[in-house]
């Protein structure tokens, strides 16, 4: 009787093991942020309609998980709206993967408020110590006498990530903020709400919200651009080693002029225009 | 093959189906302390269970989950405020008053509601609910421990209402009958006759409630506002151990301090929800109803 359990157990574990893993020549997997989501969904249409024939799924999750799914193999394409930590090298490299890194668009981080909130500019600091809880009211910052509900992305968020790097400088942020799964929940949130505030990459800022300036600069396509808005990144598409037959097509697809005419539908700042206005890091 | 040996082996290959369930429940705890566990070589278990500091993505890391704890715990104590009167008096009428017909259709429309998936339900909290709490009470936030209480009660009401109505059912007639025969009202029947005979049925379902409700995901995920403080009112908002879990659980390393640290909020939650298995099955035992050949 115990050896059948044993080959039961046994069994299970193989079937779990090899699920999964396994993906045909001309399919393409690609996972990760949600910042990303828009310009690889519509790329991947594009693209597919482009190319019959070619398997392709998208799901999101997060940068984090992207950049885990290209670790595990388990993607051909981690997108993601951060840099790849040196952590995750190490971690990629002991399973012999190899992340290469194409930047596929520009992207700009932006506060945003409830429409009827009469604040319309913050500073850097202002934002940290709103988000670090010090400032609590928006009378401090030039508002009415209303609470402030900070709202954030959760951790596993590139757009969090981004955040910390441009605002907080490894500041906490409060525990009393909402961590929030996705930039659609949060211009929900934040567009029923007249206490909240919540920073949203640019493709996601639409009419139901009021974007902020940033010590005194608005955020559009040319100031991200040309950096001279403080909240610009880049996004990114990572393989596994150089890309190799479809997959190389489809990224080059994306940085494309065709392609990058999607990423500025999307409402991202296409690379070319970045590269001539602005330096790469 | 002969004929006994075809019996052992059939009879080895039932108990093997049977045991598939118990297995995978083994493997399961097995990877969950396997994972969690290492993370008490670093971080001391009080600190873990009673910091009042969840911060598992900075420099140094802080892994408190009391106020995770907490949350959970007022969340899944409010809903069961809310769910337990409606869901049992829900199921003293269908099984007690109802006619036949509403019996029938109040039955179905519960059971449909349990299978209503619970990302609708968080969708429904997060798009009608919290918008129309703050407007009415002119709240800072719509995403907070009330709205999460509602819609884990609605969850949890056909648990409840279903497993009541089901130890309701197994009331012997010859109860009801004795007590009517003693000129008791058809309130006084059901108050002081079918309801106290039917307890530990009815404490059995709403300690399952509580476990289902404890456990729910994706709700506290999208409705409960993911706060990781202990909440001041009952209007803040609050972080769930599953929210938790689910939110941060994509951007772990493998086999990180944070991942470990998620794995033992994993046991942590699990232990809970064990523990009022546990309850239910002893409460359902402890009052189990005895004097009739029936029972």
């Amino acid at each position: 009787m115990f050896k059948m359990i044993k080959k039961a157990a046994l069994g299970l574990m193989l079937l779990s093991v090899t699920a999964g893993v396994s993906f045909a020549a001309d399919s393409i997997v690609i996972k990760g942020s949600t910042t990303v989501l828009p310009v690889a969904q519509g790329t991947l249409e594009a693209f597919m309609k482009a190319n019959p024939g070619i398997q392709m799924s998208l799901s999101g999750g997060g940068s984090g998980e992207g950049i885990k799914a290209l670790i595990d193999k388990t993607t051909d394409i981690a997108t993601s709206s951060r840099e790849i930590k040196d952590k995750e090298i190490e971690l990629a490299k002991s399973k012999g993967v190899n992340p290469v890194a194409h930047v596929v668009a520009f992207d700009a981080i932006i506060p945003v408020v409830h429409p009827k909130n009469k604040v319309t500019n913050l500073t850097v600091d202002q934002l940290s110590q709103i988000y670090q809880g010090n400032i609590t009211n928006w009378k401090e910052v030039g508002g009415d006498d209303l609470k402030i509900v900070v709202i954030s992305r959760d951790s596993s968020s590139g757009t969090f990530e981004s955040w910390d790097h441009f605002v907080m400088k490894k500041a906490k942020v409060t525990p009393r903020a909402q961590m929030l799964a996705s930039n659609g929940a949060l211009v929900t949130a934040v567009s029923k709400n007249k206490y909240a505030i919540a920073y949203l990459g640019i493709g996601y800022v639409n009419k139901s919200v009021k974007p902020l300036q940033v010590n005194g600069i608005t955020a559009t396509l040319e100031t991200a651009m040309s950096k001279a808005y403080p909240f610009s990144r880049e996004l990114y598409m990572y393989t596994n080693g150089e890309p190799q037959g479809q997959t190389a097509k489809y990224i080059a697809f994306v940085k494309s002029a065709a392609g990058q005419k999607i990423v500025a539908r999307e409402g991202f700042v296409p690379l070319g225009d970045g590269k001539k206005a602005g330096k790469k890091k | 093959m002969n004929r006994k040996n075809k019996e052992v082996f059939i009879k080895y290959l039932f108990l093997l189906f049977a045991l598939v369930s118990i297995i995978v429940l083994g493997l399961i705890v097995f990877s969950l302390f396997r994972e969690g566990m290492p993370l008490f070589a670093t971080v001391p278990f009080r600190d873990f269970l009673f910091g009042l500091e969840w911060y598992p993505t900075y420099d140094p890391p802080s892994f408190g989950i009391f106020p995770l704890i907490v949350g959970s715990l007022i969340v899944t104590a409010i809903a069961t405020l809310i769910s337990v009167p409606l869901g049992v008096l829900a199921a003293v009428y269908i099984s007690e008053i109802a006619p036949q017909r509403v019996k029938g259709i109040l039955k179905s429309v519960i059971e449909l509601l349990a299978g209503l998936p619970s990302v609708v339900l968080g969708f429904f909290g997060m798009v009608i609910v919290a918008p129309w709490l703050q407007e009415t009470f002119d709240l800072p936030t719509g995403l907070n421990i009330i709205n999460a209480s509602v819609i884990l009660a609605i969850m949890a009401i056909p648990t409840i209402s279903s497993i009541s109505e089901d130890a309701l059912y197994a009331v012997p007639r010859e109860f009801k009958e004795a007590s009517y025969a003693l000129g008791a009202t058809k309130f006084e029947t059901i108050a002081k006759v079918i309801v106290p005979a039917a307890l530990s049925g009815i404490s059995t379902a709403i300690m399952l409630g509580m476990a289902r409700a404890i456990g729910e995901t994706m709700v506290v995920l999208m409705v409960a506002g993911g706060a990781a403080a202990i909440p001041e009112s009952l209007f803040d908002s609050v972080r769930p151990m599953p929210a938790s879990i689910a939110a941060e659980m994509g951007e772990t390393p493998y086999r990180s301090a944070h991942y470990q640290a998620l794995f033992a909020t994993g046991i942590v939650l699990f232990v809970l929800t064990l523990a009022f298995n546990l309850i239910a099955d002893y409460v359902s035992h402890k009052f189990k109803q005895t004097g009739s050949a029936t029972l």
